[in-house]
């Protein structure tokens, strides 16, 4: 700590005392999370700020060197300005992304929306339905569940090739299923909304397992006592559910819906690989798009990160405005 | 962090936690009707076969001659052999990008398990100026898009000369998991009674000692779960895996496997019988995680 004026001094003594009771008191805390705080910084916190500022650049793989340097037949080295080489272009990059100048920012913001909101819902849906069923007590339960939370197992990039394999238009069991009750083969990856169709449904397959297993430990911490009371008092099935299992499970669904968004809405393999983003690109998300934009042919890495950055903020507001009403309905989280 | 402050209280002792799994509802016990029942299970062998299905079909296929998964035929089996399974074990370098993949995985579940335990544990226990910061730096991170994360920490990774090494992608995947399972183990902590720590530092343990010898041991099904949840981040990861990774003798499978899906001719027969091939080690694990995955979340993933 240095202070410059003169009047400080005795605020500076007084700061390296509270510093150092501070550390008395809690270095073995701060010894715990060191090593997370520092390989944060070095991966996590660099990267964006550098990702930020490449924002404002031009840079890609092409132009990223000041000089070049050349080997002279003497031997030495000859080093002259790179004439192409990146430069400061302002806010341009934005400009370019937000009206469509480069990708299609707000068809590929549009997708991802029904992606998220579909996958989201679903999940939910699906995985507070089975989590129910599962959590009475009856034959082969712990069967059921090892067997419904089998796909979490499975690695997306193999989950995203065996949904492929299944709906493949030619060999695909999907089709043959159809053909075999005489409907026609459906080509599956030939329109937005079909291609869409089976990235969502392999995501769905992947994800309940997540939010099943969440809730179903929410459940186990709803004391036994208040089912049985209102049992007592008549409360139906649904009544007992609405009033007591929904309630109890609200702090879990909060985190696990907010969780499930960001995940979703950053989900890269299956849409890269089930639909690849046929036909045309229609259905790419904007991690996808984002990607294919930037990484495609020369590495434009000013341009990935005017897409980052743009991700990352809409993220963000989206969870402050989803804490705020949080709390406006009372939960203190 | 009251969170809980419109909930009921939940009970708070790692005893409830792990008996959580065995605790039923008794009373409904019996009385559900025979339509009610066939319902249940109806919906839940229906739902099994749904998150079975597509799993057991390319294990069907995997056994299948190459004409045999190109037909459009509905069969169970046809000619089974093992030509898939010699063809990629023996003829492609999967064996080496396997041995890659696991030691990549292993060592992300190794370090993770220790990072997030210890941070976990702090977040859990001492409330230390920077705790809620931390907390809420670990949300933000689960944000980030790997677009923008890749190109500087390549950058990184090229300055520490770890381009084209396993390591790069150890560190790489621990930022991705650390951040999610010290969050979960910090709500698995919160579980155990403080009790235990007093009692430990009354006997002499000091914060380390009692972390290690007390907290630790009961928080078996947590570290279980993040365990899983770490090697799984790292088994199934493809975007840091190509940014990094260059030669063929270092790819790990799920880049390695990129190969056997060419443009316009994708080798289906191969691909199947790989897809089992890298989906067992993820199930060995799930098995032994599986039975702590609930009780391990109830507290975990949890609290805020």
């Amino acid at each position: 700590m240095s202070t410059v004026t003169a009047d400080a001094a005795p605020r500076s003594a007084g700061l390296s005392t509270t510093l150092r009771r501070s550390w008395d008191k809690h270095w073995a805390a701060w010894a715990m999370v060191v090593p997370v705080v520092a390989v944060l910084a070095v991966l996590i916190f660099y990267p964006l700020v550098n990702g930020i500022w490449l924002t404002f650049t031009d840079q890609t793989e092409a132009n990223q060197v000041a000089e070049i340097c050349t080997k002279s037949i003497t031997g030495g080295e000859v080093c002259r300005e790179n004439p192409n080489a990146w430069s400061f272009v302002g806010l341009d990059n934005y400009i370019n992304v937000l009206t469509g100048k480069v990708g299609e920012f707000w068809q590929w913001t549009g997708t991802t929306l029904i992606w998220t909101a579909a996958g989201v819902a679903f999940h939910y849906g699906l995985g507070l339905g089975l989590a129910v069923m599962i959590h009475r007590e009856m034959r082969f339960r712990g069967l059921y569940r090892v067997m419904l939370v089998l796909p979490w197992a499975v690695p997306a990039f193999i989950s995203a090739f065996a949904w492929k394999f299944l709906f493949n238009e030619r060999l695909g069991l999907v089709n043959s299923v159809l053909n075999a009750i005489g409907v026609d083969s459906v080509a599956w990856f030939a329109n937005k909304s079909t291609a869409l169709f089976v990235a969502v449904v392999t995501n769905i397959w992947l994800g309940v397992p997540f939010m099943m297993v969440a809730l179903l430990g929410g459940m186990q911490s709803i004391p036994e006592e208040l089912y049985e009371s209102a049992e007592i008092d008549g409360a139906t099935p649904w009544q007992r559910f609405r009033n007591i299992t929904l309630p109890g499970l609200r702090p879990v669904s909060m985190t696990v819906i907010l969780l499930g968004t960001i995940w979703t809405f950053n989900m890269f393999p299956i849409i890269f690989l089930v639909t690849e983003g046929q036909p045309a690109g229609s259905t790419e998300i904007l991690v996808t798009g984002a990607f294919r934009a930037a990484f495609e042919g020369i590495r434009n890495y000013s341009l990935a990160s005017t897409y980052g950055v743009l991700i990352l903020s809409i993220l963000l507001i989206f969870s402050v405005f989803y804490r705020r009403v949080l709390r406006k309905q009372g939960e203190v989280w | 962090m009251a969170q809980m402050t419109t909930t009921p209280p939940i009970p708070a002792s790692p005893t409830a936690a792990s008996l959580g799994t065995v605790r039923v509802n008794r009373p409904r016990r019996g009385r559900r009707s025979v339509g009610a029942s066939i319902a249940l299970h109806g919906t839940l062998i229906l739902a099994s076969l749904i998150a079975l299905g597509p799993i057991a079909w390319v294990v069907l296929s995997s056994f299948k001659p190459g004409y045999a998964v190109q037909s459009t035929e509905i069969t169970l089996v046809k000619d089974p052999t093992f030509a898939n399974y010699e063809y990629v074990l023996f003829e492609t370098n999967f064996p080496i990008w396997f041995l890659n993949s696991a030691i990549v995985a292993g060592l992300t579940m190794l370090i993770g398990i220790f990072f997030s335990a210890t941070t976990g544990y702090a977040l859990s226990r001492f409330n230390f100026p920077g705790r809620r910061g931390l907390m809420m730096v670990f949300l933000v991170t689960q944000m980030f898009p790997v677009s923008i994360l890749i190109v500087p920490i390549y950058k990184i990774m090229a300055d520490l000369g770890l381009i084209n090494t396993l390591p790069a992608l150890v560190i790489a995947y621990l930022t991705i998991a650390v951040p999610f399972c010290a969050w979960m183990l910090k709500g698995y902590f919160d579980s155990i009674p403080t009790s235990l720590d007093e009692a430990a530092s009354l006997d002499g343990c000091g914060p380390f000692r009692t972390f290690y010898r007390v907290i630790l041991p009961l928080a078996r099904p947590a570290i279980a779960v993040t365990g899983f949840y770490a090697f799984l981040t790292a088994w199934g990861e493809v975007a840091y895996a190509s940014a990094f990774i260059q030669t063929d003798d270092k790819y790990t499978l799920a880049y390695g496997l990129q190969q056997f899906v060419p443009q316009f001719n994708p080798q289906w027969e191969y691909l199947t019988a790989a897809a089992v091939l890298v989906t067992i080690p993820a199930g060995i694990v799930f098995l032994f995680a599986q039975k702590h995955l609930v009780s391990g979340l109830t507290a975990g993933g949890t609290k805020g």
